[in-house]
């Protein structure tokens, strides 16, 4: 194939296939364990400081907060983030010194709430560097191409744009149409937290409502900690098998962590916590702002529950159930005029 | 009769005309959200709203802050995957794609990454998202944008999702399926095409109480202007209690102009 153009952007977490092969044969087991451990164990273990990561969900939804959190408290630095649509979440890892290096899909950003002033001004101020664009469907593709063993997955989007300029992939001339066609290099993150509804001992996980690329991601990771809402007897799973997001093949750590979404959504559980959402994005104005956040909610909490009893306990839990199920109107503090 | 509305909800009103029923629209988030929910409201009640994340079909009940969040799901057909609604966007099935930008320039490239220079940006955006996919994939982009010179711009900072790129055919010589690309710009002064020919940005009607004028004062590059310019509808007072009462209840959008 004839290369007609290539992107400018850092190839991050690429392998060749026969090296992704040989990485999940020889570390990813088949035998059926009890792979529970806790969020202070999941982060130690398969963590490092450097590592090139992404997270499931969609940034504020159905994100695993308790790793992020956990990885603040363990003082994990120098990581660069696989930014598929990364919300709140890159924003506290930005905030708590995370994340140094971003691949760039959406992040900085906070959708409905505006701009991210956390992101911004760690990108503005040179503190973060962006080391590569994508879109978000160019992403997921990447993720797509790992799954399948891939070296690349090819698509029509992307082409003619900047954004393909600063990405990792290349344009090449399809040798079936004539046409030029974008390839997305595969993407293999070191390791993903994903967040899910129930999950049994094993890892075998079911995921509510909308999947977002947590499918894709789940296979393309090298490893997989899941983080549960609850953990289920494996008879439910078995019962119904076509519910089955995630098969426990995939997984290396399971956490338990009830409203382990918090600030977040969990689709049909609970909305998001926009009065906590504003805090945050008041007191992210600036970098002393972003200090008291992570000593309040962060590095002075001993763990998820902890941090739950913090942030309104049970009765902010139920509000957010009856926000979830439209039963009460939704409050955002950051539009107030 | 002369009614109060705002900006914002003009623009809301005007797009969400352009959104015929009984066809499919990918959906971004902010004014896109109220504008879709509107029509699916009012003459469109079988938009196919689609979201990037994944949901299908949705009833949207209140605006969701998230194109990912749970209301992008409500009353849905599918709970789908980025893949699956990206794919049938490559596949054709998209008729519209709803998007908003920082920059946009007369062939309607957008601009959502970054203000100044990219290695030391002076505002840095989110970037794509899925706007560049939106842009790329689906059949006909509606733009919605505050109208004035830093937006209207002659040269983008950074082109993130591709309009015409740089006239008639440069789409196709890209490799971007054909028959795609900008449909309409919707800003607070008026309504914009494409002019067939040259696939330049035209005026073709201008808002109550607006000149021609103020329109091209407002914009940072030449702006060609259509033989005859109607001046739009206001918006209707079934509109307008529809956004303030259902759409956008909390004021979240609507309110912010």
């Amino acid at each position: 194939m004839k290369i007609l153009e290539e992107g400018r952007g850092e190839l991050l977490g690429w392998m060749d296939p026969d090296e992704a092969r040989s990485w999940m044969t020889e570390n990813k087991s088949r035998g059926l364990e009890d792979k529970r451990m806790s969020m202070v164990e999941a982060v130690s273990r398969f963590t490092r400081d450097g590592d090139y990561f992404a997270l499931g969900g969609f940034g504020h939804i159905r994100v695993s907060m308790a790793a992020i959190y956990e990885m603040i408290r363990q003082g994990r630095k120098g990581m660069t983030m696989a930014a598929k649509t990364a919300v709140h979440d890159i924003d506290v890892l930005i905030g708590g010194g995370v994340v140094s290096r971003v691949d760039c899909a959406y992040a900085f950003g906070h959708e409905l709430r505006g701009l991210s002033p956390t992101g911004r001004r760690a990108v503005e101020g040179g503190k973060v560097k962006v080391v590569g664009e994508i879109s978000n469907a160019g992403f997921q593709w990447r993720f797509k191409a790992a799954a399948m063993g891939l070296p690349f997955m090819p698509t029509r989007s992307m082409l003619g744009s900047d954004t393909l300029r600063m990405s990792s992939s290349k344009v090449v001339e399809d040798p079936f149409t004539g046409k030029p066609l974008c390839l997305l290099p595969a993407c293999y993150p070191d390791f993903v937290f994903m967040h899910v509804h129930r999950c049994d001992i094993y890892g075998n996980a079911q995921i509510d409502g909308i999947i977002i690329e947590d499918g894709e991601l789940a296979r393309a990771a090298k490893r997989l900690i899941l983080t549960t809402e609850e953990i289920v007897d494996t008879e439910e799973i078995r019962d119904h098998p076509d519910r089955t997001a995630v098969p426990f093949y995939l997984v290396d750590a399971v956490v338990e962590v009830p409203y382990g979404s918090h600030p977040g959504n969990m689709p049909g559980l609970y909305y998001s916590d926009e009065e906590h959402m504003a805090e945050w994005l008041r007191l992210s104005r600036t970098d002393e702002g972003v200090e008291e956040y992570m000593d309040k909610y962060v590095r002075s909490v001993g763990d998820f529950p902890e941090y739950i009893e913090l942030v309104g306990g049970a009765e902010k839990m139920e509000y957010l159930r009856k926000l979830e199920k439209l039963e009460v109107p939704l409050e955002a503090p950051w539009a107030r005029r | 009769m002369t009614m109060e509305y705002n900006l914002t909800e003009l623009m809301a009103c005007v797009s969400s005309r352009l959104l015929e029923d009984n066809t499919s629209v990918l959906v971004g988030t902010g004014l896109p959200l109220v504008s879709a929910s509107l029509a699916q409201k009012l003459h469109a009640p079988n938009l196919l709203v689609i979201f990037e994340a994944g949901a299908i079909g949705a009833r949207i009940p209140t605006i969701p802050i998230s194109v990912g969040d749970s209301r992008t799901c409500h009353k849905a057909v599918m709970a789908a995957s980025m893949d699956y609604v990206m794919s049938c966007a490559q596949l054709g099935f998209t008729d519209y794609a709803f998007l908003g930008a920082a920059q946009m320039d007369m062939y309607g490239n957008l601009n959502t990454t970054v203000i100044g220079d990219y290695d030391a940006p002076k505002v840095r955006l989110p970037g794509s998202g899925g706007g560049n996919d939106a842009g790329s994939l689906c059949r006909r982009t509606i733009l919605l944008m505050r109208h004035d010179r830093r937006r209207f711009v002659a040269k983008l900072d950074f082109l993130t999702t591709p309009g015409y790129i740089t006239g008639p055919g440069a789409r196709e010589e890209a490799g971007l399926p054909a028959n795609s690309g900008p449909y309409r710009v919707v800003s607070q002064l008026g309504v914009m095409d494409f002019e067939p020919e040259t696939k330049r940005m035209r005026l073709i009607s201008v808002h109550p109480g607006v000149s021609v004028e103020e329109v091209l004062e407002n914009t940072g590059f030449e702006l060609l202007v259509h033989d005859e310019v109607t001046v739009t509808e206001p918006p209707t007072r079934e509109e307008l209690d529809l956004l303030r009462n259902e759409v956008d209840s909390a004021g979240i959008v609507i309110g912010r102009s």
